[in-house]
């Protein structure tokens, strides 16, 4: 049995967060989840899908984040307890049922998972995902550690309940990728399946119908309020002072406690973890017993503004420090040191700094590559061959995955890119726009999630550009998950795969050809004639992600590296400063080499080397 | 858990190099001991031959990131990555820095030259008396294989003497994760590294 799904109580597991919310909606006897993957939520799918059999409750990848949220309202709507869970910006894929979902309501528990990423470790942006539960106006919950996000994960599907509201779990990066101590609670009884009680007056939202169900949902938020107020997550610490007072939630307060232990500040903080709506006579009172109030929040001043109308409607002298004053930033994610820097003069007490500084040596960035082997090297290495002269002026519309890397040189493979599916999308503008060459770039899993429609959408309107598909056979940038492509579903089951090919057919596109990347001639070949054609060409370069091909060869003992044969290299670089595969070096002499423990074997190089010079291992 | 000693380490290298495992060893054999742990984790993007540092917060400490000059032990798997982030450390802190050099491939399209090991480890001997240095390639040669740097650096940070921990459980946690027909190496490999730093 799998660590996760133990029965015993009062065990301490040690979980990052997002496997921690995975237990907790064991606890709470998850049905049925549905996602697509996309970091910093990821390892919560990964964790369901790797359990779902043994545990019996029902997973799935869906195609997009707007499709998983409608699974899993339908499921709830059922009178099943369900979650998804996405990334930040997933959620405004799902905008427009989650919107309505809070009219509709639910019978049995949902809860939505958005995990945020302040910093943007591995986003477009750093949305703060709070301003869509007021939008929606639903309740939130928001834990600081994973043991928090458990619990209040277990616990948000008995509020769901009781509310019959959608409810928002929102994590950060850091919670989300923080591993720590998490005690288990008993496992869940799951339902098994539901029933649909047909309701017209409540799940078809017809006008005079959305009418009537905005009022209920305002009467919910006010007993959604009234249990915040009571909540087990909103507690107030007495830190042995009263004259100074800190509100906060989720990472932000991890470091406030941290500093404020360290540097011995006397206080109370109020910590509020059901974070919407906020308690407001539990703001009251706090304000009321301390001189001033710290706001300890990353991202956007949520929590300050409505503090500073409760200070205001109930006319409390109180002094709020925050975002607001100026003290504390709205950019990026929050660090001890960014509480220190906020407080630092402003409660009397001087943070001194004792950290190394070493002598100035400028040193290299270090930006994420694409792997050795990787067969996107390829298609825009290819590309770049072809497009010659013209490349510089050529727009190179991207999507988001690891094709995304292509950004670095000496591929410079990407100039526009705003979301999922923008590749597509806004080729079409470029080409309605300008008279560039236009490539436009998209994943096999990103296509099935928001690709399609702008592929219809060129072609119906006549639009000229070159995209291409590339196909590595998975979801790779988020850690390998399924897609509709490949054969087999969330649950590890043999599932229909879905031909791209025949999709891309019926969009009605004029020409679409197949090609294996990792074959140079044979590209440069089909990039030729799809640039000569008028209106949209396609072309799917199938080839698996390297780093699943390597295991492939392993596994069967046919993997060999490659090795560069110095008698023959005339050091020319090409193989180094063309291609930049990270496994192709040069010393201070100008001698190229193949570090062997990065190569993948792919033999690509071998096609770029006008020498002959880059070997097989065994092969002399 | 108030009154807990507060112990803070960071590991950092590139993706790939086994730093997420290596902080899941240390954070499972602190958790066995019975202390508070938690960790921040890289995970995503940054993964693909970026850098990744995961923070490891033991004892009495809410949050996994670590302040500038609060970390105790830094454990770097390279040097620049060691240079990096030596603002994390104060005098005190000791520094264990692989000195073989991963270099990056924007050094080789970029304006910035690659330094060299030597000129890194020196800047930082310059300010700190704690630099121990672990000459990977050395012991790579010797165990004809870069996978067991992993263990290396760990059986070095056990032989600071600077962890809450036995030696000896570090070691076993170690063993029990790595695949069993590499456990002899790996076990040759952490008494090699704890024998560097003695």
């Amino acid at each position: 049995m799998k660590e996760i799904l133990t029965d015993d109580v009062g065990k301490t597991l040690f979980l990052l967060g997002n496997e921690a919310i995975a237990r907790g909606a064991l606890e709470a006897g998850l049905d049925l989840a549905a996602s697509y993957p996309g970091t910093p939520s990821s390892e919560i799918g990964n964790t369901l899908a790797d359990i779902s059999r043994e545990a019996g409750f029902y997973f799935e990848y869906s195609t997009n984040e707007k499709v998983a949220t409608e699974v899993a309202i339908a499921a709830a709507v059922s009178g099943l307890r369900t979650m998804t869970f996405m990334k930040h910006v997933g959620l405004n894929v799902a905008a427009d049922p989650f919107m309505t979902s809070a009219y509709t309501g639910v019978k049995g528990g949902f809860v939505l998972v958005t995990a945020d990423d302040p910093s943007c470790h591995s986003s477009q942006n750093e949305q703060d995902n709070r301003h869509y539960a007021r939008l929606a106006n639903i309740p939130v919950f928001e834990p600081s550690t994973p043991d928090e996000a458990r619990g209040m994960t277990r616990t948000a599907f008995d509020t769901s309940e009781e509310l019959e509201l959608p409810i928002m779990l929102r994590t950060t990066t850091r919670v989300s990728h923080m591993r720590g101590p998490v005690n288990t609670f008993n496992l869940g009884k799951r339902r098994g399946k539901g029933r649909f009680i047909k309701d017209l007056s409540r799940f078809i939202t017809m006008p005079p119908v959305a009418r009537k169900r905005h009022a209920w949902q305002l009467e919910q938020m006010e007993k959604a309020e009234a249990m915040a107020e009571g909540s087990e997550f909103n507690r107030t610490l007495d830190l042995g002072g009263s004259e100074t007072g800190f509100v906060g939630s989720g990472a932000a307060v991890n470091y406030g406690l941290d500093v404020i232990k360290s540097a011995g500040i006397k206080c109370r903080m109020l910590k509020l973890g059901m974070s919407h709506p906020v308690p407001s006579e539990l703001c009251r009172t706090f304000m009321e017993s301390v001189d001033k109030v710290v706001v300890l929040e990353e991202l956007e001043p949520f929590l300050e503004t409505r503090l500073r109308s409760i200070a205001y409607e109930n006319g409390i002298d109180v002094e709020i420090i925050g975002k607001l004053t100026g003290h504390f930033s709205r950019l990026h994610e929050y660090t001890p040191d960014t509480i220190k820097n906020g407080l630092g003069g402003l409660l009397g007490i001087e943070f001194p700094d004792n950290s190394l500084s070493p002598r100035s040596i400028p040193i290299p960035g270090r930006p994420p590559v694409l792997c050795p082997g990787c067969p996107h090297r390829h298609v825009y290495y290819a590309v770049k061959k072809v497009l010659k002269d013209n490349f510089d002026d050529a727009i190179f519309a991207t999507d988001i995955g690891c094709y995304t890397l292509g950004i670095q040189p000496p591929l410079n493979a990407a100039d526009f890119l705003l979301c999922m599916g923008s590749s597509v999308d806004a080729a079409g503008g470029f080409s309605q726009a300008t008279d560039q060459t236009i490539m436009a770039f998209i994943g096999d899993s990103t296509f099935f999630h928001s690709g399609i429609h702008g592929l219809i959408s060129a072609v119906y309107n006549g639009h000229r550009f070159v995209c291409t598909i590339l196909d590595n056979r998975t979801t790779a940038m988020t850690g390998h998950q399924p897609n509709p492509g490949m054969g087999v579903d969330g649950m590890g089951n043999e599932a229909p795969e879905i031909s791209i090919d025949k999709l891309v057919e019926a969009c009605g596109v004029g020409h679409v050809r197949n090609v294996d990347p990792n074959d140079l001639s044979a590209t440069i070949n089909a990039y030729n004639e799809a640039l000569a054609h008028e209106g949209v060409a396609v072309i799917i370069a199938v080839r698996p992600c390297a780093l699943l091909e390597v295991r492939g060869k392993k596994s069967k003992g046919t993997f060999r590296t490659y090795w560069i044969d110095q008698e023959k290299c005339k050091k020319c670089g090409k193989c180094m400063n063309d291609l930049g595969c990270p496994a192709i070096l040069a010393d201070s002499e100008g001698n190229v080499s193949i570090k062997r423990e990065h190569c993948l074997g792919c033999g690509y190089c071998v096609q770029v080397c006008p020498f002959d010079a880059i070997l097989q291992e065994g092969s002399t | 858990m108030n009154g807990e000693p507060r112990l803070r380490i960071i590991v950092v290298g590139i993706g790939g190099q086994g730093v997420v495992f290596a902080s899941k060893v240390i954070g499972e054999a602190a958790l066995q001991a019975g202390l508070n742990v938690v960790i921040s984790e890289v995970h995503g993007m940054a993964q693909r031959g970026g850098i990744v540092t995961s923070q490891i917060c033991i004892g009495d400490i809410h949050g996994p990131l670590i302040a500038d000059g609060e970390a105790d032990l830094i454990l770097a798997f390279e040097p620049v990555e060691a240079y990096r982030i030596i603002n994390k450390a104060n005098k005190d802190t000791i520094i264990i820095a692989n000195s073989e050099q991963t270099k990056p491939l924007s050094a080789s399209f970029g304006e910035v030259e690659y330094p060299d090991s030597d000129m890194v480890m020196q800047a930082i001997n310059e300010v700190t008396e704690n630099l121990l240095v672990i000459d990977g390639s050395s012991i790579a040669a010797e165990f004809t294989s870069h996978v067991v740097m992993n263990s290396v650096l760990l059986g070095a940070l056990a032989g600071t003497g600077r962890l809450p921990l036995d030696p000896e459980s570090l070691r076993a946690h170690l063993l029990k994760r790595v695949p069993s027909k590499t456990a002899d190496m790996n076990a040759k490999a952490f008494d090699a590294g704890m024998k560097a730093v003695q």
